[in-house]
């Protein structure tokens, strides 16, 4: 039995990235089984119907692996579920009656483009410092031919599960990037194909971090604690101890 | 130089002082204690200044005391450093925030704890550090202890002491084991024992603490 939710929606709304944003507020009917997104599509369709300018926000693959979708509901990223991004959120994660607060991620970091829409620039730009590593062009090689034990490769893709979605940094109170960044350099300082550029690659992403303006951690677990992707804490003393390690060896 | 600039240019530089005087002064917070632990005797307080004479007449302790205050001062500084900037990392704040949903409110103070901490500390100061140092008015008559008993007659000073040790503990209670994560030491199999007796470490210490100048106060002690 699905019976239609009668939610109030106070969303914020801005011009573009300079100029000072306002909540408004929209009544929508919602089924229980859509998505969130699917939620605000309705309503950017009731918008158009009556001439107004529909609310941007991203998204892209709508199944929980893009990273796009972005929203701090109710004063959490991605909602009030835990594990989940906000296209795989449901209505029937909300009661009808509810009033829910949209608001974008918020963060110097990543200034809004406009409306719900953020610019995540600054992750590209950590990742174009170091995030990468070196391979040979010509034939791919033997997915076998470097030999890694289970263990390891399970760490690894554990913290490559990382959607570089940025709710880590709107959890945060210190708006800090490290749980981002501890995942892509325990994800790469894990792996055999990672090593050349293993100390390199830590100290330029930190710098790269701290540049644009990211907070710098106090372990409160807030971001672990939202992430999407449940990456664990232990990334981050991983990228601390990275980070030491290439700092004694002098880089 | 180059080597050790990054512990006060980077975040994780700061970070790393912050972690490394933090268990520094939890060490101290050991030694503090168990010296205070010494009034329980109940003995006048006699074993307690012996004590307190030892720790205020012997060169390396001396010598030591100085390395506290570095340690000390790094820590807030750094400390504030750091709360501060981290303060200004957004345009503004959530509208609507459940803060509450995915971390402790003690780990979101610790740069209001420490501050309450800090000021504590100059009154604490004031009330024994200073009288024994620089006023020279600790003697036969006038010991470490009779100046305590004397402290913790007044109901004020006993109400800051214990606001000051409950705001220890919380601080604790979060810094305790951020510092170790802070090292970089994050393991199925330690985090959990680190965990455990970072919480007793947080509750007990403080509790001692603040128990002193309320069994003074009572006169339970004598
Ligand atoms: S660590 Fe989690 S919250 Fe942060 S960007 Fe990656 S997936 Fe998103
Ligand atoms: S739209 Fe791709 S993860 Fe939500």
């Amino acid at each position: 039995m699905n019976h239609d939710m009668n939610i109030t929606l106070k969303v914020w709304r801005q011009e573009n990235t300079n100029a000072s944003g306002r909540f408004e507020e929209h009544k929508v009917v919602a089924n229980p089984d859509m998505s969130f997104l699917e939620m605000f599509d309705v309503l950017n369709e009731q918008l158009i119907e009556t001439g107004k300018e529909p609310i941007a926000f991203d998204h892209d693959c709508r199944e929980g692996i893009c990273g796009m979708c972005s929203m701090v509901i109710n004063g959490r990223p991605h909602g009030p579920k835990r594990g989940v991004t906000t296209c795989q959120l449901h209505m029937r994660s909300f009661k009808d009656g509810d009033t829910i607060t949209v608001e974008p991620w918020r963060a110097n970091a990543f200034p809004v483009i406009k409306d719900l829409s953020v610019n995540r620039g600054a992750f590209d730009r950590i990742i174009s410092a170091g995030g990468f590593v070196s391979v040979n062009t010509g034939n791919a090689v033997d997915a076998n031919a470097i030999l890694i034990p289970k263990e390891v490769a399970d760490e690894a893709f554990e913290a490559a599960t990382c959607i570089g979605c940025g709710a880590c940094v709107s959890a945060c109170k210190n708006a800090s990037a490290m749980l981002f960044v501890g995942a892509k350099v325990t994800q790469l300082a894990k792996l055999p194909q990672g090593q050349p550029e293993r100390e390199t690659r830590v100290v330029a992403m930190v710098n790269q971090m701290d540049a644009e303006g990211f907070g710098a951690c106090t372990n409160t677990g807030a971001c672990s604690a939202e992430c999407p992707k449940q990456i664990p804490l232990s990334v981050i003393a991983n990228l601390n101890k990275e980070y030491y390690r290439a700092k004694m060896n002098g880089k | 130089m180059n080597l050790f600039s990054f512990l006060f240019s980077s975040s994780l530089g700061r970070k790393l002082i912050m972690s490394l005087t933090g268990i520094f002064l939890i060490t101290f917070l050991v030694v503090h204690c168990g010296i205070n632990a010494l009034i329980y005797m109940n003995d006048g307080g006699e074993t307690f200044n012996l004590a307190a004479e030892f720790m205020g007449h012997t060169w390396y302790i001396r010598a030591m005391e100085i390395g506290l205050f570095v340690g000390l001062i790094l820590h807030v500084v750094q400390g504030l450093y750091l709360a501060s900037t981290n303060a200004n990392r957004r345009p503004q704040n959530y509208a609507v925030n459940s803060a509450s949903a995915n971390s402790t409110w003690y780990s979101r103070s610790m740069g209001l704890l420490g501050t309450i901490i800090l000021l504590f500390l100059v009154v604490h100061l004031r009330h024994f550090w200073v009288e024994a140092r620089f006023l020279h008015s600790i003697n036969d008559k006038n010991t470490m202890f009779t100046v305590m008993v004397a402290v913790f007659q007044n109901p004020m000073a006993v109400v800051i002491y214990v606001l000051g040790c409950l705001s220890l503990s919380y601080h604790l209670l979060h810094g305790f084991q951020s510092a170790f994560q802070t090292l970089g030491i994050n393991h199925k199999s330690y985090t959990p024992i680190i965990q455990t007796v970072g919480t007793w470490f947080s509750i007990i210490i403080p509790f001692l603490f603040a128990s002193m100048p309320v069994t003074i106060f009572l006169g339970l002690i004598k």
